[in-house]
């Protein structure tokens, strides 16, 4: 099993989620996070005085899918969230020891 | 016949109107009294009316500082501003009002009508409306400190200062001012010193009390550099400032007309004054944000319009509508350059009410005397100068004396890790918004 994480733009979000809905992906974990790469972030003014925002707001995407999914989930992401301008994110993959369904029981690809 | 008929008539309709009215010598006077009867009760009703809306300027003054301030703080703001307000009340009931409007001791200090002791039960009720009137404007000023102060400051110890301010500090300058509306008579006054609704009495009293605690304090941790930068702290709830902002404004319009304290026309120039200066203000903050910043600035254009409608509440009720709106765009301006002045100095000012409360009310002040519609001249500016300078001389000295007496006996300041905590957990034992993941977004 392996987790796709996937940090991308806001409003590309319900792209990515339905585009994983058509190729049978039907969970995943969604958190609102803040970070920057090589794109580095902007100057603002509050009452008089400068400062730097460096942090962009972004989602972080969590899926874990059995190891044949894993190609077929990242280039459904990739295609979704590029929109070509800098700070579309990236995609991280690793791997995932253990998965239980908490309901059931279910343990293992029956889990994800 | 006819006539005969008429003639009595008019007699019999004449002898029972005589009869119904209870006397036909005296039917003068008793409409007149009763004339003068619904004079005295619009006057009572408009001075109430007006109370009520300065008093919900408590509420534009707490949605301001929350604003302008973290979160984490958000639970003190409230608790210092609803106390303040209440703190306020009962200090000047019991002293504040008869050190202000008292009889007067050599035109310093009010010697009578504690506990609000004019008042007999059955007697005239006009010292409740006019203490009722009276106490509003005591608690706004005490209340403008609490946002210099704002992020920092020892709960108890604001507590300590509130009933000073509003049982003390307020009240004596006050009655220099203003004893005479009641049963005192000050020394400023009787210079023919022209403060109608108070940018000295309420607001400088109000800043510079702010000034002075806020260099006891000292400025917030993380907001200036070793260097000189200024890194700002970040107002967590803009709209929030700005529904203050608006809260204030309204409240405004019992501010300044509510001063005459009487039903008649003049409210409607005073009306009229009030609106323009703020706009101007406003409109003047933005631009002046605008050109110095590369984009308008909310919390400047904020400040713009409170600072105008400082500037306006001295000369309300003896300028022009022309005259209203260039002292109000003076403010405007004059109140961006002033909160980069004291960030420059490093006194750190969460909300701007120095330069809102203190540099406006001075300048509102003096504009009472260079835009009096009656004609200006030297000594009506000496006397508005002399007026301006000795409340701050009053003002800061004896909050600088107390906060320093404070900071002796128990602490003004809370520690660095309260501070950084979050004053609603260090002080309070709460969370201002405990559904919401709150983070601070540019600052430590």
């Amino acid at each position: 099993m392996k987790k796709i994480e996937a940090i991308i733009k806001p409003f590309v979000l319900d792209a990515v989620k339905d585009a994983l809905a058509e190729i049978g992906i039907m969970g995943m974990t969604v958190s609102e996070v803040k970070g920057f790469g090589r794109q580095r972030g902007h100057r603002e003014v509050y009452r008089g005085a400068e400062y730097q925002v460096d942090f962009v707001p972004k989602v972080k995407v969590d899926v874990v899918v059995q190891d044949t999914m894993v190609e077929p989930v990242v280039t459904v992401i990739q295609d979704r969230a590029r929109t070509g301008q800098i700070g579309d994110g990236k995609i991280f993959v690793l791997t995932v020891e253990e998965a239980i369904r908490i309901r059931t029981g279910d343990t293992g690809n029956d889990a994800v | 016949m006819k006539t005969m008929g008429i003639t009595l008539m008019v007699t019999i309709l004449t002898g029972l109107s005589t009869v119904w009215a209870g006397g036909d010598t005296t039917s003068h006077e008793s409409n007149m009294e009763a004339i003068a009867l619904v004079q005295t009760h619009a006057d009572y009703i408009w001075t109430l009316i007006a109370a009520a809306l300065v008093f919900f300027m408590q509420a534009g003054f707490a949605m301001v500082e929350a604003g302008f301030t973290r979160a984490k703080n958000a639970i003190n703001i409230m608790m210092k501003n609803l106390m303040d307000f209440s703190i306020g009340s009962l200090a000047f009931w019991a002293v504040g009002f008869g050190l202000m409007f008292g009889v007067s001791a050599g035109g310093w200090i009010g010697t009578s009508g504690f506990f609000l002791g004019n008042f007999i039960p059955d007697g005239d009720p006009w010292v409740l409306a006019f203490w009722m009137f009276q106490v509003v404007f005591a608690a706004t000023a005490s209340t403008i400190v609490s946002g210099a102060m704002a992020e920092r400051t020892r709960f108890s110890a604001y507590l300590i200062y509130t009933v000073i301010i509003s049982g003390f500090i307020y009240p004596v300058f006050g009655s220099w001012a203003w004893g005479g509306l009641y049963k005192g008579g000050g020394w400023l006054e009787g210079l023919g010193f022209i403060d109608f609704a108070g940018s000295t009495v309420v607001h400088s009293v109000g800043g510079w009390a702010a000034l002075a605690g806020t260099i006891v304090l000292g400025p917030r941790l993380g907001k200036y550099g070793k260097d000189g930068t200024v890194r700002p702290i970040l107002g967590h709830n803009l709209p929030l400032a700005a529904l203050g902002v608006f809260i204030l404004w309204l409240g405004w319009f019992g501010f300044n007309p509510g001063s005459t304290t009487a039903a008649n026309k003049d409210i409607a120039l005073i009306f009229v004054n009030t609106n323009l200066a703020a706009a101007a203000g406003a409109v003047l903050a933005m631009f002046t944000s605008w050109f110095k910043f590369g984009k308008p600035e909310v919390g400047m254009s904020l400040n713009g319009a409170l600072a105008g409608l400082v500037s306006i509440t001295s000369p309300c009720a003896t300028v022009s509508p022309l005259s209203s709106v260039i002292i109000g765009a003076v403010a405007g301006v004059l109140v961006v350059f002033s909160v980069i002045f004291f960030d420059h100095v490093r006194i750190d000012d969460p909300v701007g009410a120095i330069s809102v409360h203190g540099v406006n009310g001075a300048w509102g002040t003096l504009a009472a005397g260079l835009f009096n519609a009656g004609g200006t001249s030297v000594s009506i500016i000496g006397v508005q100068l002399l007026g301006i300078i000795t409340c701050f001389l009053w003002t800061f000295g004896t909050s600088y004396i107390l906060f320093r007496l404070i900071h002796l006996l128990i602490g003004l300041r809370v520690s660095p890790d309260e501070e950084a905590d979050g004053l609603d957990h260090a002080e309070h034992g709460g969370m201002a918004y405990p559904d919401f993941a709150t983070s601070s977004y540019a600052q430590q």
